[in-house]
C-alpha cells in the first residue's frame, strides 16, 4: 500500500543527503567539546585559587616537542586520507602508521611529564586545586588520544592484512575528523594550561 | 461525538478553573484578612519587613499580569473547545485547511515581548533595591553560621554568641534599625528562610552571603532551613524574636554575661566538664569552649531545644541528652549514655544556665 | 534508495519457540522493537517511581508522621526524582522517537541501528545500577544504600565526608552510564533526520515530530555532556582525592550548581520538546486541520532550544549572585516564555475553525494545553527573581515542575500511547476505559498539584520528611495526598486498557484516525522493513495529498 509514489520527474532530479558517518561524528565531536568545555571552565575558574603548593609556574614546562608531534600528526593523517582517496593504499599505510607513531610519542611524552611532576615535584591529583584540575584536563585529553590510538592501531593492522581498500576512504576520513578534534582540543588545553594558567 | 462529550469537556475546563480559583481564594483568605501582626503561619503574603514587602508588591504585579494572560488564553481555549467540536451529521467534509497567518503570528509575538519587558524592568528594580540596600547607622550586624542541623548566631559588635533563636530589634521606618545578617556555613549548603521577613538566602561553605531584615512589628516569626542539608534538614527550624528596643538591649546584656554560677549544680557542672559535653559545647566563663555544637551559656533563655525540634523543658532536655534519636534521629548529637543520677545532675546544671 | 518495486515472497519459518522470540527482542537492532523496549522499560519505572512518590505523600499526610524514617524519606525523594527524569521520561520519549522518526521520514531504520541498541541497553543498565544501590554493599553507618542526596546532588553534601559509603556513587555511575546511552541516541536521531529522509522530504516538509526530535537531540548533545563532566569530577573528588567541589581545599560548591544546572535546565526542555511534538501531531489530526504556522513552530522550537541554554542560574537565584547576574537570568528566563507561548497560541490556532473530535488522544492533548499554560505562568512567576527568593526551594516550585512534567509531559505521553498504540500493535484500545483513565487522572492531578502550590506560599520548604503543625500546612498536605490515590486509579485503568487492547482489542486497520503522515501508510504493526518501496513526497502531509488529489497540500505550502 505505498501509493505515495509520485513520478520521479516531479521531484528534484538528485536526492542527495549528507553522509551518516560524517554527521554522526560531528555530533559526537560536539558532545565531546561540551565535556571538554566544562573541564576547561573549571580549570580557568580555579587558576590562582589553590591553598597549597606547588603552583603552576613552579613546576610546569611547556611540552613543545610533544605538541609539535601531535599537531604534525594532523597533517600526516590528512595526507593518509588523501592518499587512500587517490587509491594509493601503500602511501596511505605509511602516513597512517606515521600518524599513530606521532600520537604514541605524544602520549609517552605526557607520561614522562607526569612522572616528573609526581616524583620530583610532588604534584598529584589530590595535592591542591591545581593538581586536581591539571591532571583531570590533561588526563581527559590523553584518554581521548588513547582511544584514537586504539582506532589507529586497528586500522593499521587491517592495512597490514591487506583489507583496506580505496572504497573505505570515507570511513577513514570520518575517523580523521575525530583525530583533528583531538588536536584542536590540545591547542586549547595547551593555551589554557601552559600559557594562560602559568 | 455527542453533546454530552462536549458538555463534559467544557465542564471539565470550568471544573479545573473552579478548583484553581477555590484554592487561590482560600489562600488569599488565609493570607489577607487578619491584621499584620505576627501569627504562626509563615505566609509570604503577610510580609512584615521591607524585603518581604517589596517582594509582595512585585508579586501583585506578576500575579496580575499572569492572571490576565491566563484569563485570555483560557477563554480562547474554552471557546475553541466548545464552538469547534465536530457535530454529528457533519463528518463528511473537512473544515477549511488554514496553514497560518503572518499577521496573527506577529501580534502574538510582539505583545508577549512587551509584557516580558515590563515585568523585567519592575523585577530588576526590586532586585537592586533589596540586594544593594545601604546600611543605615542603626544597623545590627549578625553572623549566622549554618551547621548540620542547627543555627549559630554571633553578634560581633555586641559580643553575643547564641544558637537557633535570633533576637533582633524592631525597626521604625523613620529611624531604621535593620539587622544585616552575614551568612556562612560550617559544613554543607543551608538556606535562611523566614518568609514574613525576607526571601531566602543560602548559606554555602567557602562563600560569604548577606541578607537583611527590618521587622515592623514585635513578636515571633517562624522559618526553617530551606536547602536540603542532610538527614535532619526538616527539623533545622528558625525562630526570630523581634523585640522592642528596650527588650532587645536587655536581652543583649543578659547574653553577654558569663554563665550563672550556682553552687547547687556543682555535680552537674563537673559531669558536663569531664564527659564529652565540653568537646562540642561552650559555656562562657567555664572551661567548656567547644564550637561544634550550640553555645549553651544561656540555654534556658530559649523556648526550644534541638533547633526547634522540641520544647525546652526538663523532660525533653533529659530525653535529648539521653537519646537524641527519639527527638531528631540522624542529628549529630550523640547519645550520652549517662546513668540516671548523672543525667539528673547534668540536667539540673543545664537548667541553671539562664 | 530507489523506488523500484521489490519482489517479496512469503517465507514461512515455522512456529517460533518462546525462547527464540525473546531472543529476537534481546538482540534486535530494529528501531521499532527498540522503541517498544524503551517504552516498556519506562512504564516499569513509572510504577516504581510512583510507589516512591506515594510513600512520600503518605509520610506527609499529617505532621510528625512516622510512616517512614527520615533516612528512608530522603532516599525516596532522591530516587523518585532521579528515576522519573532519567528512567521514565527520557526513555519513554526516546522510545516513541526511535519508533516513529524513521517511519515518519520514510526510512527503513535509524542511521545506526547497532548504536541504537547499544544506547538502549546502556540506559537500561544505568537504571539497574542505580537501583542496585538499595541492596548493594554496606558502607559506613549502613550507608551503602540508595542515594539520599537529592536528584541534583549538591556539593559538598555528596563529598565523602558527608556521604560515606557508596550510595552517592551508584547515583553518579548509574547516570553516567545512561547519559552515554542518551548521547548515543541523540547522535542517532541527528544522523537519521539529516541523512535518511525519503526523496522529496526537505527539512521544510518533514513532520513536526521529526523537527522537534532533531532540536531535542541537539540539546541532549550539548546538555548531557556537562552532567557527564561534572559526574567525572565528583568521582575524582570521591575516589582520587580531588578537590573540584571540596570547600575545605578552596573548591566551590556553587561550581557544581552551575555545571549541574547547565545540564538541568536544558534537560527539562529536552523532556518537554518531544511532548510538544506529540501535541503537534495529535491536535491537527483531531481538529481536522493542518498545524497552524508550521514555520513559526519550527522557529519557536529552535529559539527555545537556544535560549534555554542561557537561563540555568534561575535555579540558583538564592545562592547570592550579584544583582546583575540575577537580573540577567531573570530576563533570559522570561524571554524563553515568549516562543513557548507562541506555540500554545499556534495549537489553539490549529483547533480554531476545526472539527474537533474528543477521542482519548485529543482529550489528553487539551488537558496538556490547559495545564501547560498554567505551568508556564507559574514559571514566569518564579522567573521574577525576588519572587523566587520566597517561592524557590518550596512546595510552590515542586508544584510548578510537576505541573509541567505530569500535567504537560505525562498527559501528552498518555495521548501518544492512545494515538500510536493502534499502529504499534494493530489493535484498538477501549475508548470507555480511556475516558475513565483521563477523568480519574485529571481529578487526581488537580487535587494534588493545584493545592500543592499553597503550602509553598505559606512557607513550606521542599525535601522535608515532616513538618510542624500549626503553620497552616496540614489541610493542604492532606488534600495533596488524597489526589495521589485518584492518580493511581487512573494509571491502573490505563494499564488495564493496554492489556485489554492486546487481548480483546479489535483490529485497528492501518489508519484508524484518517491521519496524514507517512507512518499511517504502513500496515499495523508495520513490517520489519517499514516500507516495501521508499515513498516520494511532495508536501508535509503526503497522505492528505493522496486522499485529496483535487486539493493537495503542495499547492498551498
Amino acid at each position: 500500500m505505498s501509493s505515495a509514489v509520485f513520478s520521479r520527474s516531479l521531484v528534484k532530479p538528485q536526492w542527495v543527503l549528507p553522509s551518516r558517518g560524517r554527521v554522526g561524528m560531528i555530533s559526537l565531536i560536539a558532545a565531546e567539546s561540551a565535556i571538554f568545555t566544562i573541564f576547561v571552565v573549571a580549570y580557568i575558574f580555579y587558576i590562582g585559587k589553590s591553598l597549597a603548593d606547588p603552583m603552576p609556574k613552579d613546576v610546569l614546562e611547556a611540552p613543545i616537542f610533544n605538541t609539535i608531534c601531535l599537531l604534525s600528526s594532523s597533517l600526516t593523517i590528512h595526507l593518509a586520507v588523501r592518499a587512500l582517496r587517490n587509491a594509493k593504499v601503500g602511501a596511505f599505510g605509511l602516513w597512517w602508521f606515521l600518524t599513530m607513531m606521532l600520537g604514541a610519542v605524544f602520549l609517552a611524552g605526557t607520561g614522562r611529564e607526569w612522572q616528573r611532576l609526581i616524583v620530583e615535584n610532588g604534584l598529584t591529583i589530590s595535592t591542591n586545586l591545581f593538581g586536581t584540575t591539571y591532571y583531570s584536563l590533561v588526563g581527559l585529553h590523553a584518554f581521548h588520544v588513547t582511544v584514537g590510538l586504539i582506532a589507529l592501531a586497528t586500522v593499521t593492522i587491517f592495512t597490514a592484512l591487506g583489507k583496506v581498500k580505496p572504497e573505505h576512504s570515507e570511513r577513514v576520513e570520518v575517523f580523521s575528523l575525530y583525530w583533528h578534534f583531538v588536536d584542536v582540543v590540545w591547542v586549547i588545553v595547551f593555551t589554557v594550561v601552559y600559557v594562560i594558567g602559568r | 461525538m455527542t453533546c454530552s462529550e462536549r458538555t463534559r469537556k467544557v465542564v471539565s475546563k470550568v471544573a479545573g478553573i473552579a478548583v484553581l480559583l477555590a484554592g487561590i481564594l482560600l489562600a488569599a483568605k488565609l493570607s489577607a484578612g487578619a491584621s499584620a501582626g505576627p501569627s504562626q503561619i509563615p505566609s509570604i503574603f503577610k510580609p512584615d519587613s521591607t524585603p518581604a514587602d517589596s517582594i509582595f508588591n512585585l508579586s501583585l504585579l506578576v500575579l496580575g499580569v499572569t492572571g490576565f494572560i491566563f484569563a485570555v488564553v483560557f477563554s480562547l481555549l474554552a471557546y475553541c473547545v466548545a464552538k469547534y467540536r465536530r457535530r454529528s451529521g457533519d463528518e463528511d467534509r473537512e473544515p477549511p485547511q488554514v496553514y497560518g497567518s503572518n499577521r496573527v503570528e506577529l501580534a502574538w509575538t510582539v505583545i508577549p515581548i512587551l509584557i516580558v519587558l515590563v515585568l523585567f524592568l519592575a523585577t530588576a528594580r526590586v532586585i537592586h533595591s533589596i540586594q544593594d540596600a545601604p546600611k543605615p547607622p542603626g544597623t545590627i550586624e549578625v553572623v549566622a553560621i549554618g551547621h548540620q542541623f542547627w543555627w549559630e548566631f554571633r553578634y560581633p559588635a555586641l559580643g553575643v554568641v547564641t544558637a537557633n533563636e535570633l533576637h533582633v530589634p524592631v525597626s521604625d521606618p523613620s529611624h531604621p534599625s535593620p539587622t544585616f545578617i552575614t551568612l556562612l556555613s560550617a559544613d554543607t549548603d543551608h538556606s535562611f528562610w523566614v518568609p514574613r521577613l525576607a526571601g531566602k538566602t543560602d548559606l554555602i561553605p567557602n562563600r560569604v552571603n548577606h541578607t537583611w531584615i527590618d521587622p515592623h512589628e514585635t513578636g515571633l516569626y517562624l522559618g526553617q532551613c530551606a536547602q536540603y542539608c542532610g538527614t535532619q534538614h526538616a527539623k533545622m527550624l528558625l525562630r526570630v524574636y523581634v523585640d522592642s528596643h528596650e527588650q532587645f538591649d536587655r536581652w543583649v546584656q543578659e547574653e553577654r554575661k558569663p554563665a550563672v554560677v550556682n553552687g547547687a549544680a556543682e555535680d552537674g557542672r563537673r559531669i558536663f566538664e569531664t564527659t564529652a559535653c565540653m568537646n562540642c559545647h561552650a559555656v562562657l566563663g567555664t572551661v567548656a569552649n567547644g564550637r561544634f555544637g550550640p553555645d549553651l551559656t544561656h540555654l534556658m533563655n530559649r523556648a526550644t531545644i534541638a533547633s526547634g525540634a522540641a520544647p525546652n523543658n526538663p523532660e525533653e532536655l533529659r530525653m535529648w541528652i539521653q537519646n537524641p534519636d527519639l527527638i531528631k534521629p540522624g542529628s549529630l548529637m550523640p547519645a550520652m549514655k549517662l546513668s540516671g543520677p548523672d543525667l539528673s545532675a547534668l540536667t539540673t546544671y543545664l537548667e541553671t544556665l539562664r | 534508495m530507489s523506488s523500484e518495486r521489490l519482489a517479496l515472497s512469503v517465507v514461512d519459518h515455522g512456529p517460533r519457540s518462546i525462547g527464540e522470540r525473546l531472543n529476537d527482542w534481546v538482540v534486535t537492532v530494529d528501531h521499532k522493537k527498540l522503541g517498544i523496549l524503551y517504552i516498556l522499560y519506562a512504564l516499569l519505572f513509572l510504577i516504581i517511581g510512583g510507589i516512591e512518590a506515594t510513600i512520600m505523600r503518605i509520610q506527609l499526610v499529617v505532621p510528625h508522621n512516622h510512616f517512614v524514617s527520615p533516612e528512608v524519606f530522603n532516599r525516596m525523594f532522591t530516587m523518585h526524582g532521579t528515576t522519573m527524569i532519567f528512567f521514565v521520561a527520557m526513555p519513554i520519549l526516546f522510545g516513541f522517537g526511535t519508533y516513529l522518526v524513521p517511519l515518519m521520514i520514510g526510512a527503513r531504520d535509524m542511521a545506526f541501528p547497532r548504536l541504537n541498541a547499544l544506547s538502549f541497553w546502556l540506559t537500561a543498565f544505568g537504571g539497574l545500577l542505580l537501583y542496585y544501590s538499595f541492596i548493594g554493599g554496606s558502607g559506613l553507618y549502613g550507608a551503602g544504600n540508595a542515594p539520599d542526596v537529592g536528584w541534583f546532588a549538591y556539593a559538598p553534601l555528596t563529598s565523602r565526608a558527608f556521604s560515606p559509603g557508596h550510595s552517592t556513587d551508584f547515583w553518579t555511575l548509574g547516570l553516567l552510564v545512561s547519559g552515554i546511552g542518551s548521547i548515543g541516541t541523540a547522535v542517532n536521531f541527528i544522523a537519521t533526520i539529516l541523512c535518511m529522509r525519503c526523496p522529496g522530504m526537505t527539512l521544510g516538509k518533514m513532520p513536526l515530530l521529526a523537527w522537534l526530535n532533531l532540536v531535542m537531540a541537539g540539546m541532549v548533545i550539548l546538555a548531557v555532556s556537562p552532567l557527564t563532566a561534572a559526574q567525572i569530577m565528583l568521582s575524582i573528588d570521591r575516589y582520587l582525592g580531588g578537590h573540584f567541589f571540596d570547600t575545605q581545599a578552596g573548591g566551590s560548591a556553587a561550581l557544581w550548581m552551575h555545571f549541574f544546572w547547565i545540564f538541568g535546565h536544558p534537560e527539562v526542555y529536552v523532556l518537554i520538546i518531544p511532548a510538544f511534538a506529540f501535541a503537534s501531531e495529535i491536535i491537527p489530526v483531531f481538529s481536522r486541520k493542518p498545524i497552524f504556522g508550521y514555520p513559526v513552530m519550527v522557529a519557536a522550537t529552535a529559539c527555545i532550544g537556544f535560549v534555554s541554554f542561557s537561563v540555568w542560574a534561575h535555579h540558583m537565584f538564592t545562592i547570592g549572585m550579584s544583582s546583575y547576574a540575577n537580573s540577567f537570568f531573570t530576563i533570559t528566563t522570561m524571554a524563553v516564555g515568549v516562543p513557548t507561548g507562541i506555540k500554545i497560541f499556534n495549537w489553539i490556532g490549529t483547533m480554531w475553525g476545526g472539527k474537533i473530535q474528543f477521542r482519548a488522544p485529543m482529550l489528553f492533548s487539551i488537558g496538556f494545553l490547559f495545564q501547560f499554560l498554567i505551568a508556564g505562568l507559574t514559571g514566569i512567576m518564579l522567573a521574577a527573581c525576588p519572587f523566587d527568593w520566597q517561592l524557590g526551594n518550596s512546595y510552590f516550585v515542586v508544584a510548578h515542575f510537576h505541573y509541567v512534567i505530569v500535567g504537560g509531559i505525562l498527559f501528552t505521553i498518555f495521548g501518544a500511547f492512545y494515538y500510536w498504540l493502534p499502529k504499534m500493535s494493530g489493535r484498538m484500545y477501549s475508548e470507555t476505559l480511556a475516558k475513565w483513565h483521563f477523568w480519574l487522572f485529571f481529578i487526581g492531578f488537580h487535587l494534588t498539584f493545584d493545592f500543592m502550590h499553597i503550602p509553598g506560599i505559606l512557607g513550606m520548604p521542599r525535601r522535608i520528611y515532616t513538618y510542624e503543625p500549626g503553620r497552616g500546612w496540614d489541610i493542604w498536605n492532606l488534600i495533596v495526598t488524597i489526589g495521589v490515590f485518584f492518580q493511581i486509579a487512573g494509571v491502573l485503568v490505563f494499564v488495564a486498557n493496554l492489556l485489554w487492547s492486546f487481548l480483546r482489542g479489535e483490529a485497528s486497520g492501518n489508519d484508524p484516525w484518517d491521519a496524514w503522515t507517512l507512518e499511517w501508510s504502513t500496515s499495523a504493526p508495520p513490517p520489519e522493513y517499514n516500507f516495501a518501496t521508499i515513498p516520494v513526497v511532495r508536501s508535509r502531509r503526503p497522505l492528505w495529498d493522496i486522499k485529496h488529489p483535487e486539493d493537495p497540500d503542495w499547492k498551498y505550502e
